[in-house]
């Protein structure tokens, strides 16, 4: 791995590390300011799916979608959000993946997510793919994809962002 | 528990808590209901070609749906007649026959035993005596039922006046077949009743769905709120029940002159270039589904724009699916737009399931409250008849259900 492949992968994990603790803090304002505005925020249900315009997702956001999801999650008018789950994430082993045929920087990594509601505590590991777009000295996410290991099997209700 | 308690359990206008948290009334009810009645394992288009199988869940017991190659549908005990090993745990695929992974013991696609290894182990064995259990199945308009009891009435007789709400709810397929887009699957801390009461109460949803009905446009959220636009809930027998919440989507077929609605215009537009005015005004007017939802005792409900089947794991655990459905052969962009919408409301991170699952959770949890003389109270309404107009909040549905329940517990 030569020196550019490092320095990026290392900015690239230092960005998503940032977006993970804004979402363990709950800062989904600044969460939505990380995006690309044609970015997606996808969680597909078939771990092997890649067509996700044609497929039923958990959650297949643009724009409109991650604005809707986080009014309903600040609003105070959902009573799962209102007693939303505490969750701690930790990110880790970066890879970087071939490009697209784009300048943006590829990442594939691992989450562990425990969730903490109602004297309960709740595992959510996944395997997340980014496509981030270099912009300034920082990134625009242009696609965030959780595929979810345990995707197919009956979940609970996630009263967070993955 | 004798049946005599169950009398005094469910009254016409409430029901007993212990209903949702005794184990051993749990344990009837796998008994006395889903392993007596008609029970729905699949709809027609989770197996289009021969071969095709799911597997799922009658009650507790596993079974495999397929289809053999003559086309006929089947339901099977996911079992295999020597030691009792499951013979197949994917959820789906195409099959020509199923093999057990503990002996090898092989069975056709309609279950026949075709072979084992090392036969002269066996004296006297007649293979056709080690066939897979098939179940007794019916249905009815894609829906597949199958049943655990053989001398169960005809699945006809038991859908009775629940077979027009059938009809029209198949018409969101917008003139094309409907056919199953995947599903959300979850899981909620709470007794199975818990849900089955909730796809017939539209009591809870402005309260429960406010966070749902803001992130809508305002003409959807218009039509989402269907408190007082003349909605009602009917009795159909059996403990099947109608909720109609939105009456002009009804019948998706009637009204096709009406002007297509702004937020459909971009749809609309996009149809055009494949589709006819005509095909174009159908697909439009069927794309968010229907304004019902037809609750069928014990499992399925056909509501709105998908089907909700439960699965009772415990007596204080349910599994539920909420399975998209869409036009088979139909626009892609249409179906897109009813992905979108299921994705929207539906699933472990829709605007609507985790709120109700709370709902549900929460209600488990109060109920360990109080002592017996506390009920749950389904008093709420008058019920449609041919001379009362009704009210879409009565508890008509749950109450009909309940009615169902004791009928099958006391039987």
């Amino acid at each position: 791995m030569n020196q550019k492949l490092t320095t990026d992968l290392a900015a690239a994990a230092e960005f998503i590390w940032y977006e993970a603790d804004l979402l363990d803090q709950k800062d989904y304002q600044e969460w939505l300011t990380l995006w690309d505005d044609d970015g997606k925020y996808i969680i597909p249900i078939d771990p092997l799916e890649t067509d996700f315009e044609n497929s039923l997702n958990y959650a297949y956001d643009g724009a409109a979608m991650r604005d809707m999801r986080v009014r309903r999650l600040s609003s105070g008018q959902s009573m799962s959000a209102a007693h939303a789950a505490h969750t701690l994430r930790t990110v880790s082993r970066f890879r970087r993946l071939e490009n697209d045929g784009d300048d943006n920087v590829h990442i594939r990594c691992a989450q562990n997510l425990v969730q903490y509601k109602f004297d309960k505590h709740g595992i959510y590991a996944a395997n997340v793919t980014w496509s981030l777009r270099p912009d300034g000295d920082s990134f625009k996410i242009v696609r965030k994809i959780v595929r979810l290991i345990n995707s197919t099997d009956a979940l609970a209700g996630i009263t967070f962002l993955l | 528990m004798t049946s005599v308690s169950y009398e005094d359990l469910v009254k016409p206008d409430r029901v007993h808590t212990s209903l949702y948290k005794d184990p051993a009334i749990f344990e009837e009810e796998i008994d006395r209901i889903f392993n007596k009645t008609w029970v729905w394992v699949a709809h027609d288009s989770e197996l289009p070609n021969p071969g095709d199988f799911v597997t799922t869940h009658i009650g507790r017991q596993p079974v495999i749906v397929n289809r053999d190659k003559k086309g006929e549908v089947r339901v099977m005990l996911n079992r295999c007649r020597h030691r009792g090993a499951t013979i197949c745990e994917h959820k789906k695929g195409n099959a020509v026959g199923f093999v057990c992974p503990y002996h090898a013991w092989t069975y056709g696609q309609d279950g026949s035993l075709k072979g084992l290894p090392l036969p002269k182990g066996y004296k006297d064995f007649d293979k056709s005596e080690y066939g897979l259990i098939t179940l007794r199945t019916e249905s009815y308009n894609g829906l597949i039922f199958a049943t655990l009891n053989d001398d169960v009435q005809p699945l006809d007789e038991f859908l009775g006046r629940a077979k027009p709400w059938i009809d029209l709810f198949m018409k969101q397929g917008g003139g094309f077949p409907v056919k199953t887009m995947g599903e959300h699957k979850f899981t909620f801390p709470g007794n199975w009743k818990i849900q089955l009461e909730n796809t017939t109460d539209a009591y809870h949803f402005p309260v429960v769905h406010k966070s749902f009905l803001t992130s809508l446009d305002g003409d959807t959220e218009q039509l989402f709120s269907f408190m007082d636009a003349g909605g009602y809930v009917e009795d159909l027998g059996n403990g099947h029940s109608v909720m109609v919440m939105i009456p002009e989507l009804v019948d998706l077929e009637a009204n096709l002159d009406d002007p297509i609605p702004d937020r459909f215009a971009e749809l609309a537009e996009d149809l055009r270039q494949d589709h006819s005015e005509e095909e174009v005004l159908r697909i439009v007017r069927a794309v968010t589904g229907t304004g019902f939802n037809v609750n069928l005792f014990p499992n399925l409900a056909c509501s709105m724009a998908f089907f909700r089947v439960l699965r009772p794991l415990s007596v204080e655990e349910t599994e539920i699916r909420h399975i998209a459905i869409g036009m088979d052969g139909g626009p892609a962009a249409a179906n897109q737009a009813r992905l979108r919408l299921h994705e929207h409301f539906q699933g472990p991170m829709g605007f609507g399931t985790p709120d109700d699952a709370e709902a549900w959770e929460r209600v488990q949890r109060g109920s360990e409250a109080g002592e017996d003389d506390i009920w749950i109270m389904l008093n709420r309404g008058e019920d449609k008849t041919t001379t009362n107009a009704g009210d879409v909040t009565a508890e008509t549905g749950m109450r009909a259900a309940y009615q169902m329940w004791k009928k099958m517990m006391v039987a």
